[in-house]
């Protein structure tokens, strides 16, 4: 029923859900109002792709994104408002199949990275989008810290902390 | 001085004010480690490394476990509370992101001809 009501005045938002599927795999999901390819669009065309990956919201700066989006092509994302100090993520597509499925490796960790795999499943002009990520370990998972995370400025996690610490307190005591 | 808060929430405030002890933490997220082994990491004494593990043991963020001579230290059972914060620090990440894609979608749409599949072919 609410959703009934947003819909009619904004364009309806989604949902965005993670759940950690087994100690070695995270997974990202949200529904587009918009068919296939025009989702897949946005994460292949490095002009487009740039203009959300790095959400102003969260205080995120991407410098510069390079993409070469085909099988064994390569990509390069530099974040940070330090110049002298970007924050690097890079890998290679290992699988490019248009409207339907990307599959990525993340490189900057050296071995243990992870290997992204995003779906697009288009139903009714709409679009599941499905982000798999799978870590070589428990250990990779729990240190990567969310590698897109670690991009956010301190004040996050500062924050995060304090929350944290607040929570736990509350929860406690 | 009136004490308003918890001493649970004390103790947690206590424990992660301190940069050492938050390094501990961190160290101690990737791997387990005994005193001695922090202790030449943050390049400290045993004692003031003993005191800083004893101020993180009693507020829940460590256990540890003496094995043989060694005392082990690894993640306690506030542990699950952090992993769900990075849970949804990750979740907020991707919601923001996709937040952007939803409009960047929008506006790919409205660039679409309303039957865009005939007049692309």
């Amino acid at each position: 029923m609410d959703a009934r009501r947003e819909s009619e005045s904004t364009p309806m938002k989604n949902r965005t859900t993670v759940e950690r599927k087994s100690e070695r795999e995270l997974v990202v999901t949200r529904t587009f109002n918009a068919p296939a390819r025009v989702v897949f669009e946005a994460w292949t065309r490095p002009e487009l792709f740039r203009r959300w990956w790095a959400p102003k919201s969260m205080g995120m700066f991407l410098r510069s994104c390079e993409m070469d989006v085909r099988a064994g092509g390569r990509y390069r994302l530099e974040f940070g408002h330090d110049a002298s100090n970007p924050v690097a993520f890079f890998g290679r597509y290992v699988e490019v199949t248009p409207h339907s499925r990307l599959v990525w490796t993340n490189d900057e960790g050296g071995d243990g990275g992870s290997v992204t795999t995003v779906t697009f499943e288009e139903s009714g002009g709409r679009t599941l989008l499905v982000v798999h990520e799978l870590f070589p370990s428990k250990e990779a998972l729990d240190a990567a810290g969310t590698g897109a995370a670690d991009a956010m400025p301190e004040q996050f996690e500062q924050l995060d902390e304090l929350l944290l610490t607040l929570g736990a307190g509350v929860r406690t005591s | 001085m009136v004490q308003y808060s918890t001493s649970g929430f004390d103790a947690s405030f206590a424990a992660l004010s301190d940069a050492t002890r938050r390094g501990v933490l961190e160290q101690l997220g990737r791997a387990d480690a005994s005193i001695t082994d922090l202790a030449g990491k943050f390049d400290m004494t045993l004692t003031g490394m003993k005191k800083h593990v004893g101020v993180l043991e009693r507020a829940g963020f460590v256990t540890t476990e003496k094995v043989g001579r060694v005392r082990k230290c690894r993640l306690g059972p506030r542990r699950l509370e952090e992993e769900a914060a990075w849970i949804e620090r990750y979740r907020q990440l991707w919601n923001a992101r996709f937040d952007e894609l939803d409009k960047v979608v929008e506006e790919l749409k409205g660039k679409e001809p309303v039957d865009g599949r005939q007049t692309r072919e």
